[in-house]
């Protein structure tokens, strides 16, 4: 069974947690355009690659960021989300 | 006596023809140049050269023919789809998939089971009444029938489901079949080698060289090409070429994975789909079932299977057919699948000139088989796309006109 390590509970069988995408600055709705705001809500970078993504401890309801490799299928960091730098 | 195997066996020169022929060397140049030896791959080539005697054509492929998801998915066929588009395309495929055994002069092992989509809510019954009378309306054989009509078809079945989810009702389709996944991109690969398309296996391709927003050449593991029109079907690949030639689609990849049992005596006629459930389920030729849930839950570029699946397949599994539990997992495997947000495909021009997708296929484009390679041909020669994709264009999302096939495609695929 595959672990993810959860910020706050340790290491969980992956089944626990929930997947939420990558993490993606969302454009002011107010100020884009029509273009830019398609593009935040539909495209994606689907090439593998290491990610920054968005992952939930579910019976905790524990938001927090993993880096992944998403080719490898490795976890190599989890951390709580720090708002962005 | 089976004269013919002893003269083969006799004649020192081996007369009988291999499938396909080996190419020691690239050309320099080929009229169009194909990504990817699946089935769609394939089924393009075939139809550019018999329907539009397009030849000088060569086919890329980084492993071995059918080695994609073509040679992993579990091979049911079938046009009782929600929206417009996906049903009229769809069902030109299945028309299509009458005739390829006779034109390929191989046997598909083509074999129409009819297919249940069972509902186990009235939301799940609501949604079949709607795909019910979608398809009616465009000559599909489509309705809705009741849970005894289940029971008649695979008296087997407990229609409580252990007791937590009743069959209300399904969506009962008679076209539905199932065919050999191998033999299909054989067919296509050698009814194209035949009329002169080249096959390249073990043949990566590596860049695209794109020059003032056109399509010059591939870069491949063994050397350059120079083409003005290439065709990507690497289904679960597609976002690693997007990269090469810097184009954003919604396109993102989630693994599916699917089992087959040990083989038992032929018990299960139909093909049988549980959404809520996430099961589907059919008898192979061979008597093994063949069987398979939703996608896995995150991305992942790999092709690993897990006991996660076989243990969450097989406990719902077990609600339907309690009887199975002696029944042995045989083989269990992985694809990739190339998602889209709306279920629906992502075909044709792209704004590189001479760029063409076909993609986006997830975990519902072998039916599609045929009629993607008929389709795309048709766009590749008259740089237009065919009027059966129109609704499955790459603009359809900056447009905010998405072509919504979710309650036909999530499970059921
Ligand atoms: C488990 C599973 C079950 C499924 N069940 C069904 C079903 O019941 N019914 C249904 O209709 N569909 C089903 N599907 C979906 C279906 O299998 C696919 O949509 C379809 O087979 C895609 O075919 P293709 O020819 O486009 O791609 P593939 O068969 O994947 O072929 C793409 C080829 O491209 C090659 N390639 C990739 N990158 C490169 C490169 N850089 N250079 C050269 N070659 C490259 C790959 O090696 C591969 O051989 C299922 C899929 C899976 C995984």
């Amino acid at each position: 069974m595959k672990i993810m390590t959860c910020p706050l509970n340790g290491p969980r069988p992956v089944s626990e947690f929930f997947y939420w995408g990558e993490v993606r600055p969302m454009p002011n709705p107010d100020t884009c355009t029509d273009a830019e705001w398609a593009d935040y809500v539909f495209n994606r970078n689907g090439a593998p690659g290491v990610k920054r993504e968005w992952w939930c401890h579910t019976p905790s309801n524990t938001w927090f960021i993993a880096e992944r490799d998403t080719e490898k299928d490795v976890v190599l960091k989890t951390y709580f989300y720090q708002g962005e730098a | 006596m089976p004269w013919r195997l002893l003269r083969f066996a006799l004649n020192k020169k081996h007369p009988e023809p291999r499938m396909f022929t080996t190419h020691d060397k690239l050309k320099s140049s080929y009229d169009v140049v194909i990504i990817g030896a699946g089935g769609h791959g394939l089924a393009a080539a075939y139809y550019l050269a018999t329907e539009h005697g397009i030849k000088n054509v060569c086919v890329l492929e980084k492993g071995y023919i059918g080695g994609g998801n073509t040679g992993r998915n579990t091979t049911i066929i079938r046009s009782n789809y929600l929206t417009p588009e996906g049903v009229k395309f769809y069902d030109e495929s299945v028309n299509l998939w009458q005739d390829l055994s006779r034109d390929f002069d191989l046997n598909l092992f083509y074999a129409n089971r009819g297919h249940f989509t069972l509902a186990h809510t009235d939301s799940a019954l609501r949604t079949m009444r709607w795909r019910a009378e979608v398809n009616k309306h465009y000559g599909v054989d489509s309705e809705v029938v009741g849970p005894e009509a289940v029971k008649e078809a695979a008296p087997m079945i407990d229609l409580s489901c252990a007791g937590h989810s009743p069959i209300l009702g399904a969506l009962y389709h008679a076209p539905g079949s199932v065919a050999r996944h191998d033999a299909v991109a054989w067919g296509y690969g050698r009814g194209a080698d035949q009329r002169g398309v080249e096959i390249h296996q073990q043949t990566e391709v590596l860049g695209i060289d794109v020059q003032g927003g056109k399509v010059r050449g591939v870069n491949t593991s063994r050397g350059y090409i120079s083409t003005n029109k290439v065709l990507c079907a690497v289904a679960g690949s597609t976002p690693r070429i997007l990269k090469m030639v810097d184009l954003r689609t919604p396109i993102y990849i989630h693994p599916l994975q699917a089992m087959v049992s040990e083989p038992v005596k032929p018990w299960l006629d139909p093909i049988l789909v549980s959404g809520s459930l996430h099961v589907y389920i059919s008898q192979s030729a061979r008597g093994e079932l063949v069987m398979g849930a939703s996608l896995d839950p995150y991305e992942l570029h790999a092709t690993r299977s897990t006991l996660d699946f076989v243990e969450g397949l097989t406990s719902h599994m077990l609600d339907m057919f309690p009887f199975m539990s002696n029944v042995k997992v045989m083989r269990q495997w992985a694809g990739m699948a190339d998602m889209t947000p709306d279920f629906a495909p992502i075909m044709g021009k792209t704004p590189v000139e001479g760029f063409y997708l076909d993609s986006g296929w997830g975990t519902w484009g072998f039916k599609a088989t045929p009629v993607c390679g008929k389709t795309m041909a048709h766009t590749l020669v008259n740089d237009t796309p065919h009027p059966l994709i129109t609704g499955f264009s790459l603009d359809r999302f900056s447009n905010y006109a998405l072509t919504g096939e979710k309650g036909a495609a999530s499970v059921g695929h």
